[in-house]
């Protein structure tokens, strides 16, 4: 610690004090009392906006596809980020395997919107097939499908990998970092022991990553709760693929309703305060360690 | 040499499997840079994959999408609003944030903890959560739909993820650095330009390719205090509602696609080391 007067770290923080104050911590405040309020913010109407997201169909349909998400999205970034992490430790060219996987991190989720809808891009039968995944299909005698429209599990699934194929760097970049950090020795000697490669994977490398692995975990959980881009682009929430944030920002710029969208910004909330808390407790072991 | 060979041959199927992978990884953006120089008639067509039967056959390739996109569409105003919201929105966030890092990790005041515990919360608190109220204020201070007020909303918004990181970084600065210099008579001021600042350039690229491609990518928030007015729109606002109108016309979609994506492209491959530094430092660290 250096020495100061008593004033200087307040000036120091009081910037981004002020900066923090002003967009985060109190707009939250008022959402959650406006989201009591009806759509002008005028007159009290208790927790109706409330009754109104749990009961909607839309709303309805909106939680089971960010619920979706969540059990297609987590499982499959982490689990394919660890995989690639490690087979792509084996090869010369890992590098360069890395680099192809990490970046579409670099890329605009609108980006990945048009680059992905032209992937599922669908004509009849008649028509040539321009998008890749009819032309295969067509390839092999099978007929053209509009992926994007067949509701409710190819089109949401069509956009969850979507997700996938941008988060996997991510999740692999970290979980790859955390797999180089086991000694190698380790896993040397149970090679020794003749244990096979599967079994190393399962009873060491796995149990020592596990840390990392939930730190993974978390950070992609909070992320998909609040999957917005992706399908205001693709599908714009069409043929039952809505989303809690994309219904929350129609219910804000399209229908003006500011009571209900701010209910749905204070549920979206709930269901990331676990994660928060979380996150505060990792940061108070780790002040602990220090 | 035969260990060689049986070494590739038993690994045979570890590199296809991750060839394969690569190969599906890339492979939509290899469609969407191709079908970016192909002529509308050819998209229509035919699929982008059949250039491969003649691909030096250059009669095949145009610049007309672009020429397009960039003069007629709007992309190319699009992107100077990109890059003017961008570049202040980088600068700002990273410039109040280092000052808060210091004094949080040098620095003792009364509550320190209490408001870095604060902080940690509210890196993940949903912008969702924020934009009603801050947007009634925009419209008040007359500030919503202006480059002003997008920057301002960066930066807090920014902020908790960049003290976060920096914090990280220049907590774990040897403390003799401190002790000695203090003695010497400098000033907190000081030591923060001469040796923090210095010492920290590492951590400050990291953050800045992070905030920079945060911005850049952008769509939420640029839709909600900016709106869609050609004048101000950056690419992603004007890239997603082209989507809509010229929903079938390829050639021009992935056209202006890849205008949005060649600088972060650059960006991200020429720095990915201090990009992958500030992704372990935020996450594996915290």
């Amino acid at each position: 610690m250096i020495h100061t007067k008593k004033i200087t770290p307040w000036l120091y923080i009081s910037p981004a004090a002020f900066l923090l104050f002003f967009f985060l911590v109190y707009p939250s405040i008022n959402t959650v009392y406006i989201s009591f309020f009806n759509y002008n913010s005028e007159i009290f109407i208790g927790i109706k906006n409330y009754l109104y997201c749990f009961t909607n169909e839309i709303m309805l349909s909106s939680f089971r596809n960010n619920a979706l998400w969540v059990i297609l999205f987590v499982p499959l970034t982490v689990s394919l980020g660890l995989i690639i992490a490690v087979l792509a430790d084996r090869v010369k060219y890992e590098s360069m395997v890395k680099s192809i996987i990490f970046m579409p991190m670099a890329i605009s989720f609108v980006g990945a919107g048009v680059i992905w809808k032209f992937v599922y891009a669908y004509r009849p039968v008649s028509a040539a097939q321009t998008g890749i995944l009819n032309a295969v299909r067509s390839f092999f005698q099978l007929e053209p499908l509009p992926w994007l429209i067949i509701r409710p599990w190819l089109n949401n699934f069509c956009l969850v990998m979507v997700g996938v194929w941008i988060w996997t760097g991510f999740c692999m970049v970290i979980l790859s970092a955390s797999y180089k950090g086991i000694p190698h020795e380790l896993l040397e000697a149970a090679r020794v022991d003749g244990a096979t490669e599967f079994k190393i994977f399962w009873k060491i490398i796995l149990p020592l990553m596990k840390p990392t692995v939930a730190v993974v975990a978390t950070t992609m959980t909070i992320n998909v709760l609040k999957v917005f881009d992706i399908v205001y682009v693709m599908t714009n929430g069409n043929f039952n693929t809505e989303v809690v944030a994309n219904r929350m920002y129609k219910e804000m710029f399209i229908f003006r309703n500011y009571g209900r969208a701010s209910a749905i910004a204070v549920i979206l909330l709930m269901l990331i305060i676990p994660m928060i808390i979380i996150n505060i407790q990792r940061f108070r072991e780790q002040e602990a360690i220090r | 040499m035969i260990k060689k060979l049986v070494s590739v041959f038993s690994h045979g199927p570890l590199h296809l499997v991750i060839i394969f992978v690569a190969l599906i990884w890339i492979l939509p953006s290899v469609g969407l840079l191709i079908t970016s120089f192909r002529s509308s008639a050819d998209v229509a067509a035919s699929g982008w994959w059949t250039v491969f039967e003649h691909p030096f056959n250059f009669t095949r390739y145009t610049l007309e999408n672009y020429q397009e996109v960039i003069l007629k569409i709007g992309i190319g105003r699009a992107f100077l609003n990109t890059l003017l919201i961008t570049i202040p929105a980088t600068i700002i966030p990273i410039l109040i944030a280092s000052f808060a890092a210091y004094a949080f990790a040098w620095m003792e005041f009364p509550g320190r903890r209490f408001l870095f515990v604060i902080l940690v919360g509210l890196l993940v608190v949903p912008l969702q959560m924020t934009m009603i109220p801050v947007l009634r204020i925009f419209n008040k201070l007359g500030i919503a739909g202006t480059f002003p007020g997008i920057w301002f909303a960066h930066t807090g918004y920014g902020l908790p993820l960049i003290i976060y990181l920096l914090y990280n970084f220049i907590s774990g600065l040897p403390s003799e650095l401190f002790d000695s210099s203090s003695i010497d008579g400098a000033t907190p001021f000081q030591i923060f330009t001469r040796m923090v600042i210095p010492l920290s350039l590492p951590a400050l690229a990291s953050v800045t390719i992070f905030q920079f491609l945060w911005v850049w990518n952008d769509l939420l928030i640029a839709l909600v205090y900016l709106g869609g007015t050609p004048a101000v729109a950056p690419l992603t606002v004007r890239i997603s509602a082209l989507v809509g109108s010229y929903g079938q016309d390829w050639e021009l979609l992935t056209a202006a696609a890849f205008v949005s994506m060649a600088l972060p492209l650059v960006l991200f491959l020429g720095l990915q080391r201090y990009f992958v530094k500030g992704i372990l430092a935020g996450s594996v660290k915290g």
